[in-house]
């Protein structure tokens, strides 16, 4: 399933992707595993495994791009109380589908690269809590899983080192916002996910109270390289601050799209263009979400933007989950905006007032615009509800669902005139909007 | 003890202890500061969004629920972002609240109302449709509307944390999110309505007042409740003479916030239909309907007789018993003794004893008198517990009985001792009751077990023995647990201890001598049943006992209430409550007077008290009153005012709330029969009797204002008397109510007898 | 109630994986629901018994979790994501297709018992859009032609 590689890519975590039986431990061996485990536990301590990991200016993959080191450093290592490791292999940001393959063809690279966390801040015990739909994953993790122990690269004494860590696969069972991490560790400890107040972080008490590193699938996949070719060269792979290659999500109206990996800060126009070979139809781009859902959309005439963090960031937007969404000419951007705001009404927890009922109100005023019922004070008041919410609710999901809403009514404007009082949908004439 | 974190608001320099949260300094200070979700007590959830505040060097706006106050922060609660931030939550909460508050139950005291009144966002810009969910019943007394519900989460806290039952809690997700019951579509709990009180809104309300009235339509009249012997502050909603409703509106008095369903809805025996209206006369054998003219003649014409043949020497049999009540006012109880001791000249006097509080009183005053080993004498206070200590003391012992159905709102208080105060809860008990949850340490023993578990408290090899081994709910105790138990017990130095009938007389005395040997203060609380049984026994109800536990033996005790009544008492003590009994059915008793008792409740004889000429005084035609020659319609605690002392001894006032026709308060009979019989009954008036207790009563004489404001105060009647000793202990029965009984009122509760509880609840299972 | 031996096993070794036990509540259900379809009042009750927890406590877990259900859904289960990335590539017109050719809608069994239809939120197949799942299986880049073929195969397969 993993696309056609693209000529443009630099293969860093997905270099095992193509090979034959690429999940199993043989595989895994044969090219490169675990040699940063060896090498962590006979070469290095925590301390300097935190400095490589700095150096690399490797930053999470999971949305918020929080330098990865740093967060590690902020564990009590002298606690008494025991450490977790959590991976949140949630995936459910609309448009991202990249720690399905890392965990699909390349289990054994999370695997060492929660070891190499457990390592770091004197942790024994892992999960990783995949999303239900992902079933399939949990089958491979866990037989990836019984591999590692049958060989000694999990249980007690770790390659004669004296470290002991357990792992297991914790499944979800339908709901994104227990990607966000509160809300995820409530959700391991068997509860609904409605996410914690913080501080406390999780670092300082996270899984039962208890210190606790949580990343995403990507970010422990990409230790593993980091700690066998050192920091710098990953940093060197990215631009300045934004180390390394990520996997980009390409999806929408382009002609490939795929899962790719580039180096950070590769100019969307690339992504889009070559490696994407352009838009379905040669039609003209009319915008890019270039992260996830949650992240604001771009115009057209952002398409020299790199995707690093930083510069997306300067472009209005986020470079979030890595997931970019193209949308071209045909495209309803209330609908867009709709749809969006319906996933956020669905997904939000209830917990509190303005993201519970701002999402449900949102999205009952799209759907009535959308569907022509729109009045002129119906853009203002959409805006201003989006801007109601942000920064205000309980949790980010909050900013997730509003951020988007008022970048699409901002920069599109336009288009939701078009849709003002009893006009149907102005896109819907050119009937198909189903490319390729 | 850390410094005070000095911070400041809206340009205010506050100061505040670590740990405090900004929206407590801030409220402290007067700066208001509005939340749904918070409330003081309660875990916090953060969910409701209305106190975010602006916090310098923060970028977003900040919770003040959440955020605990720290040294040099700059806040700010009304600048003109706030401002819009808590009118946008209020916005998107009316978005799909549906605006039905003319006909809403909290309609007039509504949060959410309020808030809007203050914050604006009355105008609503939501054009869509509202979700509509209809109104759900939960219980006879429970009623949930959803889309009234603002999910604050007050009620499944209040349910689960404070009552700790948990029968609340939150289904589906997002803008579906909604409370439900823990049986599907009804509750199974106990349903103390605590979830209506604490609901901001009208989402929750309750079966009793719903659509009856409009709040401003109602007189509130703050009263005490009448049902178990905790004493709560309830405050009565009257409209047109009717009560409509029973909550603590301003959470004042000694139970703040706390009522149980008997507090919240039991109110409602005044209203049935079996009430007694009218005096009735046994004519034929048969009791008919009689004016209360024809009813007092009646009786007068007969004691006047007895009384006569008394003086000129022609009788044999006692002449006068008379029973005395749990629930009437301590003005009644005393001029109920004095009218036997002086009028019908008998100390045949006495009450259902539901624990030994004469005994307590006694074993205090005894161990301020002899200090254990060298150390100086302690005053009463640091014997005796009011309600609220228990929410404070460092440390609990509950021995015997199940204060959670028994004594809801000293089990409430406890409770919130282990949750917000850390309080050490050892229990002692031969069943899991429910207070076992909390426990620190918890002791199982056999059925009726609670006399050997204090002797192995005072040490005795044999009783820990007894003790050890496996208990009939399958538990192992060991000698190391019976040690360290002990152990940690005897490190106390703030405890209290609480008991209940299974410890009288010489036990309780035991107790007290135990307690004294704790290297700190160790203060004790009588669990008795009724609302009014502590003041019963102080005001005298006791046949060898003055008020004030003053013996009838003592000339000096004697001489001064002679000499202030300016009669004589009889020196002689009388016979206890089931010896009275006793005699009227062997023919050796003249008359039984019964005041708001049912002493025949379960007694076989009843027809054997035939040669007796009874009168009975209540508010149901009750077993005793069916054979009564005589009976007369009294009023209940709602219908007069007057004092009570709680269990612990907290004295407080009733106000009347209403009038039912064709009663009268007890005090009025009182004075009715003495009138008839030739004496004139003074004082006459509540108010009046309440000032002879003050002056002659040991420890009543405390300041009125408290009361008056409708708090309490602390009796102990500990400074006047040598105090005696109860006889008869043996006769101290617990009356072994429940959540959902209450002697003879329970039975003409019709919210107490619709809930199904009442009979599905089950005893705790054995420890 | 005694559930299947492999079900037994899969809780018996969960419980393992925990220092405490709830955490188990999630995957139990999950894994409860595979079995029997959905999580009837029976199995509700067992497992808040086991995992001593009211039955509300587990009622209102398992009514957070989209993909738990307490009544049953077809033997395959159509979930047909329209979410942005498949919108865009036809997955709403998709979810329209399949509610005609099923003659149900979202929510909803067929009279056989055959076939169920939810539309769902993104299910982490964005690059291959549209996608579906029938089960836990994914199905990618589908086309209302080779949605025709899918469930033609199952009922075919399904009558033998
Ligand atoms: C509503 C919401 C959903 C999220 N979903 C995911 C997710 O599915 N996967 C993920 O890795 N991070 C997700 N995150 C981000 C996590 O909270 C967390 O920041 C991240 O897993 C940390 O890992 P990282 O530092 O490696 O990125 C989500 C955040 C929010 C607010
Ligand atoms: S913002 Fe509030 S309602 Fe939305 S998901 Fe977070 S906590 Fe829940
Ligand atoms: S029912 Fe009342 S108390 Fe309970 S969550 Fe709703 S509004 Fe709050
Ligand atoms: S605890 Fe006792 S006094 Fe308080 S409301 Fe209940 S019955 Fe009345
Ligand atoms: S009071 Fe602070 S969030 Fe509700
Ligand atoms: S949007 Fe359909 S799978 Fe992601």
């Amino acid at each position: 399933m993993p696309s056609q590689p693209s000529e443009h890519e630099v293969r860093v975590l997905s270099r095992r992707f193509g090979l034959p039986n690429s999940a199993s431990i043989d595989t895994y061996l044969a090219n490169d595993g675990y040699r940063a485990l060896e090498k962590a536990l006979k070469e290095m301590t925590p301390d300097s495994i935190l400095e490589e990991l700095k150096v690399s200016n490797l930053r999470g993959r999971g949305g918020a791009g929080f330098p990865t080191g740093m967060k590690w450093s902020f564990v009590p290592r002298q606690s008494p109380k025991p450490k977790y490791i959590v991976c949140n292999a949630d995936e459910s940001e609309p448009g991202t589908c990249k720690d399905r393959l890392l965990m699909e063809y390349d289990p054994h690279q999370l695997i060492e690269g929660i070891l190499i966390a457990g390592i770091v801040v004197g942790s024994h015990q892992g999960y990783i809590y995949v999303r239900g739909e992902y079933r399939y994953l949990i089958d491979i993790l866990d037989r990836a899983l019984e591999e590692a122990y049958a060989r000694g690269y999990l249980g007690k004494n770790i390659l004669g080192s004296g470290f002991d860590f357990d792992l297991y696969t914790h499944t979800g069972a339908g709901a994104y916002e227990c990607g966000e991490e509160s809300a995820l560790l409530e959700s391991l400890e068997g509860k609904r996910g409605i996410p914690r107040i913080r501080p406390p972080f999780p670092a300082v008490a996270g899984l039962y109270a208890s210190p606790t590193v949580l990343n995403n699938v990507e970010t422990f996949s990409s230790v593993p390289p980091i700690i066998v070719n050192g920091g710098k060269w990953y940093a060197e792979l990215g631009t300045p601050r934004n180390g390394g290659t990520r996997l980009f999500v390409l999806s929408g109206h382009v002609k490939r799209p795929g899962v790719y990996e580039l180096p950070m800060g590769t100019p969307l126009r690339k992504l889009i263009y070559d490696v994407g070979g352009g838009i379905i139809g040669d039609k003209k781009l009319k915008a890019v979400i270039p992260g996830g859902s949650s992240t604001p959309v771009l115009t057209a005439d952002a398409i020299d933007t790199p995707l690093d963090f930083d510069s997306v960031a300067k472009a209005g937007s986020m470079l979030g989950s890595g997931a970019v969404i193209v949308m071209h000419e045909d495209t309803c951007i209330v609908r867009a905006a709709l749809r969006i705001m319906q996933f956020y009404a669905h997904e939000s927890c209830g917990w509190c007032i303005p993201c519970r009922e701002g999402t449900n109100w949102l999205k009952k005023t799209l759907t009535r615009f959308h569907s022509g019922g729109g009045r002129e004070e119906d853009i203002g008041l959409i805006e201003d509800l989006a801007k109601n919410m942000l920064g205000r609710t309980f949790c980010p999901l909050g900013d997730a669902a509003a951020m988007p809403t008022i970048a699409f009514v901002q920069k599109f404007r336009n288009e939701f005139e078009m849709h003002l009082a009893g006009q149907p949908c102005p896109f819907e004439k050119h009937g198909q909007l189903v490319g390729a | 003890m850390a410094d005070n974190f000095k911070f400041n608001v809206d340009g205010r320099e506050l100061q505040a202890k670590p740990g405090t949260l900004l929206i407590d300094a801030c409220r402290a200070a007067g700066i208001e500061v509005p939340a749904f979700c918070y409330y003081p007590g309660l875990s916090l959830q953060a969910a409701c969004r209305m106190c975010l505040v602006e916090i310098e060097k923060t970028p977003k706006l900040q919770t003040a629920c959440t955020t605990p106050v720290a040294e040099g922060m700059i806040v700010r609660t009304s600048t003109p972002i706030v401002v819009d931030a808590r009118r946008a939550m209020l916005e998107l909460l009316l978005a799909n609240h549906p605006l039905d508050c003319p006909v809403c139950d909290k309609g007039g005291e509504c949060e959410l109302q309020d808030m809007v009144f203050r914050y604006g966002a009355a105008e609503s810009r939501f054009r869509e449709e509202k979700r509509h969910v209809d109104e759900q019943q939960w219980s006879p007394v429970v009623y949930y509307d959803a889309p009234r519900c603002i999910l604050c989460y007050r009620c499944v806290r209040v349910c689960g944390e404070g009552m700790d039952v948990w029968a609340l809690g939150v289904v589906n997700r997002g803008a579906r999110s909604e409370i439900a019951p823990n049986h599907g579509d009804h509750l199974d709990c106990e349903e103390c309505g605590m979830c209506i009180d604490i609901c901001p809104v009208g989402a929750l309300t309750s079966g009793a007042y719903r659509y009856r009235a409009r709040p401003w339509e109602i007189k509130y009249v703050s009263t005490i409740c009448t049902h178990c012997g905790d004493g709560c502050k309830t405050t009565l909603s009257v409209r047109n003479g009717k009560i409509l409703r029973g909550n603590n509106r301003d959470h004042s008095g000694i139970n703040g916030e706390f009522l149980c369903i008997k507090g919240r809805y039991g109110y409602d025996f005044i209203e049935n239909p079996n009430r007694i209206r009218t005096p009735l006369i046994r004519k034929d054998g048969k009791l008919v309907e009689a004016s209360w003219e024809q009813a007092i003649q009646t009786i007068a014409a007969k004691w006047k007789e007895i009384l006569h043949r008394r003086e000129t020497g022609t009788q044999e049999a006692q002449a006068f018993g008379v029973i005395g009540s749990n629930h009437t006012t301590n003005e009644e109880n005393y001029i109920l003794q004095k009218f036997a001791r002086t009028v019908l000249k008998t100390n045949n006097i006495d009450h259902h004893r539901t624990v030994d509080y004469a005994a307590l009183i006694r074993a205090i005053a005894n161990a301020i008198a002899k200090p254990v080993g060298d150390s100086a004498a302690r005053p009463a206070s640091d014997f005796l517990a009011r309600s609220k200590d228990l929410s404070i003391a460092s440390a609990v012992l509950v021995i015997g009985g199940n204060p959670t159905d028994q004594h809801p709102l000293l089990a409430w208080n406890i409770r919130e001792g282990c949750r917000l105060n850390g309080t050490r809860l050892y229990v002692i008990n031969s069943r899991r009751i429910p207070l076992a949850r909390k426990t620190f340490r918890f002791l199982p023993i056999a059925e009726g077990g609670e006399q050997n578990a204090l002797e192995f408290l005072r040490g005795e090899r044999d009783a820990e023995k007894r003790l050890q081994g496996a208990t009939p709910g399958g538990r192992e105790v060991t000698a190391e647990f019976l040690n360290d138990f002990r152990d940690k017990l005897g490190q106390e130095k703030d405890l209290i201890v609480l008991f209940e009938a299974a410890l009288s007389g010489e036990c309780v005395a035991q107790l007290v001598e135990w307690g004294s040997r704790l290297p700190g203060r160790t203060r004790f609380i009588a669990q008795g049943d009724y609302s009014n049984s502590r003041g019963a026994a102080d005001m005298g109800l006791l046949p060898n006992a003055l008020p004030g536990y003053a013996s009838v033996e003592d000339n000096d005790a004697r001489l001064r209430f002679e000499n202030a009544w300016s009669t004589t008492v009889p020196a002689e003590p009388g016979m206890p409550l089931h010896d009275m009994l006793a005699a009227a059915a062997q023919g050796k008793l003249e008359s039984l007077y019964v005041i708001g008792a049912n002493p025949l409740k379960g007694w076989d004889t009843a027809a054997s008290l035939g040669g007796c000429f009874v009168v009975v005084q209540d508010l149901f035609l009750t077993e005793t009153a069916l054979v009564a020659d005589v009976v007369l319609p009294a009023a209940s605690a709602y219908e007069k005012s007057g004092t009570v002392t709680n269990t612990c001894g907290e004295l407080q006032k009733l106000s009347k709330g209403m009038e039912v026709m064709g009663t009268r308060a007890d005090l009025d009979i009182f004075s009715r029969l003495a009138g008839a019989l030739g004496v004139t009954q003074a004082p006459l008036k509540s108010e009046e009797v309440l000032e002879e207790i003050r002056k002659l009563v040991s420890g009543y004489g405390v300041p009125l204002v408290n009361i008056v404001a409708g708090g309490a105060e602390l009796v102990a009647p500990l400074d006047g008397f040598q105090p005696v000793s109860a006889t008869h202990t043996a006769n101290v029965k617990s009356s072994r109510d429940t959540l959902f009984t209450s002697g003879t009122l329970g039975r003409y509760s019709s919210s107490l007898q619709a809930v199904p509880e009442r009979t599905t609840r089950t005893e705790p299972d054995p420890a | 109630m005694q559930f299947s031996t492999q079900l037994e096993e899969k809780f018996h070794r969960l419980a393992q994986h925990y220092p405490v036990k709830r955490s188990a509540l999630v995957p139990m259900l999950l894994f409860a629901q595979d079995e029997y379809g959905f999580l009837s009042k029976e199995i509700i009750a067992e497992i808040s018994r086991r995992m001593d927890l009211t039955v509300l406590d587990v009622e209102g877990t398992i009514s957070y979790y989209s993909m738990l259900r307490t009544k049953p859904a077809g033997r395959f289960h159509l979930q047909i994501c329209t979410n942005i990335s498949c919108m865009l590539r036809g997955g709403d017109k998709l979810f329209d297709h399949a509610k005609t050719k099923l003659g149900i809608g979202n929510g909803e069994v067929t009279p056989d018992g055959l076939f169920s239809l939810e539309e769902v939120e993104c299910i982490g197949a964005c690059a291959w859009a549209p996608a579906i799942q029938v089960n836990y299986d994914f199905h990618h880049e589908l086309t209302p032609e080779r949605l025709d073929q899918l469930i033609d195969e199952i009922q075919r397969v399904s009558r033998v």
